[in-house]
């Protein structure tokens, strides 16, 4: 699957969480991820590379991610993500969960 | 026997509170994906719930995973839980050996190969699951303990919850026994009034009295008066010591009988100083003596 | 040039005097003597109440360039300093140094006073609001001087810091200058940041909403050392400078922390009577104040001072006989002033009796232990008090170098994560408080004991403490957090921080955007 049915959102923005919003990307557009964080200048780039690695391993080339947040650790992020693009519609790949 | 003095319940959609779980030295921690998410967020938290126990270091406690009841989302939940190798699997509600045996058939499905087989303690909170107490101890191997959920057995009696608890007094005992009869573990229901430290002191010492091995926590405050009032005291472990040394000397000596300030110390008396040797060992009381 | 803890100080900083390099917590030594204002005498006849601060500038005059000092016991509650600069702005005064021991956001038109050029200096011992934001963004020609609060009391008892005019904010006065802090609509408690000042400035000015009747009584800064008295409408706001009592933090983490720093206390076997300690008027320290409270009363201990910022819960503490005398340097709470008002054993002291260095003695040396806490901390221990992890200036010493200093144990309690981030880092962005002065981190992770202290670290291991090295610590922060970038700053030099001693420990540079 190339993109999500439709969009969708996860999380909450309390301390340690990360709001994750996912929308369908057209055609060609890749992965577009809009960050807001409290701690983006010492992990801006890792929490981007994340949202990446997630969406790219789950085989979805175009969508549009936006994240805001609170000083979620990795796998919150992760989760979230996942949690997301279920609600999207994607269905998950189970051996990389 | 694991410890479970302590088990501490963290709402499985925290992420903050799941990431620092393991700080508050709780024998064990429940991840809570039943009454403390909100049916909108089940599905979410069990992928918190998930990552947390593939990358959450919890120390030296006992992961746990409270599910959902049987009748709603447990086998979605164990399918996605148990790969991620929790220690052990709270269920709600059980009322029949049938619950448990579903459980473990569902469990055993999700299990990996190489994986440490996941327990099974049985949440009784209704009624029926007072009256199949025994039943559902024996109903597997993967069975460890019984816990008492006292909130929403009380609201099945029509009674009221109050913080004396006569109106639980014989399902506790009951569950107690039970356990006892089929050999696993009986723990206590929480005390539900965080702010109320003497009460909660009280409560948890009735239930080590009545013969409870641990009690459910639902904050962290609560952990360490716990812990006081289940571990051995200086006098209990001094007891205990005599007790073996009045055996070993008997033993030496050549005669059957042993005893002790003018008391015969025969088998149950020997389990109990054991039990209270062993519990001490474990939790370091011991000053390296013996 | 390197000082003692590695930190770059430039040779010579535009608008700084005389730079010398931080040396050691002990090793620089007073070579002065006590600076003097100019005797002056007033005829019998001659009247201190004067109608308007424009006409107490008049009289003075106050000038072109001057330093004009003020406390900051009104904390975010003050209107005495947005009045002077208000003043000094209405009659064309230029390039006037602020010397204000804190600043706070109802500060914030300080901003506008430095854009219009009346003020180009700031002399202060903490930051926080726009002022704080504005100053980490480059809004002043020369860096900002930050102070602790006894290096302010010396530096203005030693003449570093000269003071031209003092405007002490007085809760009550009478006509003759008498000063309290303890009767009138805008009661704060003790003055004591304000007697360095009313000592040693040329003029010293008190303005006030409250005139008693001559003699005041109790009189806290005496009548022979202030020159005006200006009556006005309304000195600060009550709700402000009183906060009500602070609570005790609910925060599991928190209070799993504070717990593990009063068994700390307790190992380290100071928990006996004549015990002395000071604690932070934050939750977690207030926290930890409580643990330790449950075990001085099993214990039938009784303490002999508790020293600092005092609230309510140390009054109390007071009051149930699990201390024998507070002494207060500046108090929190209405509680904290009825107590200093009615109880004897309740201390007022000046920042210089609390934590001035070059004196004989002063307070925090008699302290057992202190509980301190701290933005960033690093592998040699300094700790950061002044920048958050973004860069920007969030607070500032405060007594924090001075206790750390003087207490036979410091111990800093913080979150090993912040949110996500970690404390311990490598260097921290910027030094406050010298390594060689604290000894204990406590985290919800794990206690990490300074290796100057091996006799601690034993204590602390006998008693079943979670005792870890702290780059062990730093390194489970990072392997849960992942290792954080580290915050890129500008060239310029926005402030410097001095210790208490008058060196300079570390400077402060613009952040970007």
């Amino acid at each position: 699957m190339a993109s999500i049915a439709k969009t969708a959102q996860a999380g909450t923005l309390e301390s340690s969480d990360v709001m994750i919003t996912v929308a369908p990307g057209t055609q060609g557009s890749g992965i577009v991820i809009e960050l807001e964080s409290i701690v983006l200048a010492q992990y801006g780039e890792e929490i981007k590379i994340i949202l990446e690695k997630t969406v790219k391993d789950q085989g979805i080339t175009d969508i549009y991610i936006k994240a805001v947040d609170r000083g979620a650790l990795d796998c919150t992020i992760y989760a979230r993500t996942l949690a997301a693009l279920s609600r999207a519609g994607a269905v998950l790949k189970e051996e990389i969960i | 026997m694991d410890l479970r003095r302590s088990m501490l319940f963290i709402p499985g959609n925290n992420p903050g509170m799941l990431q620092n779980g393991g700080v508050f030295g709780a024998d064990s921690v429940i991840l809570d994906l039943e009454d403390a998410v909100a049916p909108m967020e089940k599905d979410a938290a069990r992928f918190l719930v998930a990552q947390a126990l593939r990358t959450v270091d919890y120390g030296a406690s006992e992961t746990v995973v409270r599910i959902n009841p049987l009748d709603t989302f447990a086998a979605v939940d164990i399918k996605a839980i148990v790969p991620c190798c929790p220690d052990a699997i709270l269920v709600p509600k059980v009322e029949s050996a049938a619950d448990i045996h579903q459980v473990a058939a569902m469990i055993a499905a999700a299990e990996k190969t190489d994986q440490t087989p996941v327990k099974i303690i049985a949440l009784l909170e209704t009624p029926c699951g007072i009256v199949e107490a025994y039943h559902i101890a024996k109903a597997d191997p993967r069975v460890v303990a019984l816990a008492l959920g006292a909130e929403d057995y009380t609201a099945g009696l029509g009674a009221m919850r109050t913080k004396e608890g006569t109106e639980i007094f014989t399902a506790r005992t009951i569950v107690i026994n039970a356990a006892a009869a089929a050999n696993v573990q009986s723990i206590d229901t929480p005390y539900t009034d965080a702010n109320d430290e003497e009460g909660l002191l009280a409560d948890t010492q009735l239930a080590k009295r009545l013969g409870f091995k641990g009690k459910l926590s639902i904050n962290p405050r609560q952990i360490d008066v716990i812990h006081t009032v289940f571990n051995p005291s200086l006098n209990d472990i001094d007891w205990a010591q005599q007790v073996i040394h009045a055996i070993r000397k008997a033993e030496a000596e050549g005669s059957g009988v042993a005893s002790l300030n003018g008391k015969m110390v025969d088998l149950p008396i020997v389990n109990r100083a054991e039990r209270i040797l062993h519990l001490a060992e474990l939790l370091g009381l011991m000053g390296g003596e013996k | 040039m390197k000082n003692a803890i590695g930190r770059e100080i430039p040779e010579t900083i535009s608008g700084i005097a005389a730079i010398k390099p931080f040396a050691g917590a002990f090793t620089t030594v007073p070579e002065m003597t006590r600076q003097a204002p100019k005797v002056k005498t007033i005829k019998p006849t001659d009247r201190k109440l004067v109608d308007s601060l424009v006409e107490v500038f008049k009289k003075i005059p106050v000038t072109d360039g001057m330093t004009l000092s003020f406390h900051h016991h009104f904390r975010n509650g003050d209107g005495v300093v947005n009045m002077v600069l208000a003043t000094a702005a209405q009659l064309g005064l230029k390039n006037l140094t602020v010397a204000l021991s804190s600043v706070f956001p109802v500060h914030a038109p300080i901003i506008e006073h430095v854009k219009n050029g009346v003020v180009t200096g700031l002399d202060t011992n903490y930051m926080s609001g726009p002022v704080a934001q504005a100053v980490s963004k480059g809004l002043f020609d020369k860096p900002v001087v930050l102070r602790t609060h006894g290096g302010r009391g010396r530096a203005i008892e030693c003449g570093q810091l000269k003071i031209d005019v003092a405007f002490i904010a007085a809760p009550a006065a009478d006509e003759y200058g008498n000063l309290n802090g303890v009767e009138g609509p805008a009661a704060c408690g003790s003055l004591g940041y304000a007697f360095p000042d009313a000592q040693y400035a040329d003029y010293v000015v008190a303005v006030t909403d409250y005139i008693g009747e001559y003699p005041l009584s109790p009189i806290s800064i005496p009548q022979t050392r202030v020159d005006y008295v200006v009556k006005v409408e309304c000195v600060g706001d009550p709700k402000g400078i009183v906060s009500g009592t602070t609570r005790i933090t609910k925060d599991p983490v928190g209070l799993k922390i504070a717990e593990t720093a009063a068994k700390v206390i307790q190992a380290t076997g100071l928990i006996k009577n004549g015990f002395a300690f000071q604690t932070g008027a934050g939750g977690a320290s207030l926290a930890t104040a409580a643990f330790v409270r449950k075990m001085m009363e099993k214990d039938k201990v009784v303490g002999s001072f508790a020293l600092g910022g005092i609230t309510g819960y140390m009054v109390d503490m007071l009051e149930s006989g699990l201390f024998k005398k507070l002494m207060d340097v500046q108090g929190f709470d209405l509680e904290a002033i009825r107590s200093l008002s009615t109880n004897p054993n309740h201390l007022e002291i000046g920042a210089d009796f609390y934590a001035s260095p070059f004196n004989a003695g002063c307070a925090v040396n008699q302290l057992d232990v202190v509980i301190l806490g701290a933005t960033e901390m690093d592998t040699d221990f300094n700790v950061n008090v002044v920048t958050g992890s973004d860069g920007v200036i969030m607070g500032g010493s405060g007594g924090h170098a001075d206790a750390a200093a003087g207490a036979k144990v410091t111990i800093i309690v913080a979150n090993l994560l912040r949110g996500r981030l970690p404390i311990i880092v490598d260097k921290v962005l910027t030094a406050t408080t010298p390594g060689e002065t604290i000894d204990v981190l406590v985290t919800e992770r794990g206690v990490a004991v300074n290796p100057l202290r091996a006799d601690l670290k034993e204590k602390f291991l006998a008693a079943g403490l979670p005792v870890k090295d702290i780059q062990e610590l730093k390194q489970l922060a990072e392997k849960i957090a992942g290792a954080p970038k580290a915050v890129k700053t500008g060239e310029k030099i926005v402030a410097v921080v001095e210790y208490r001693d008058g060196t300079i420990i570390d400077v402060v540079r613009q952040v970007e955007g």
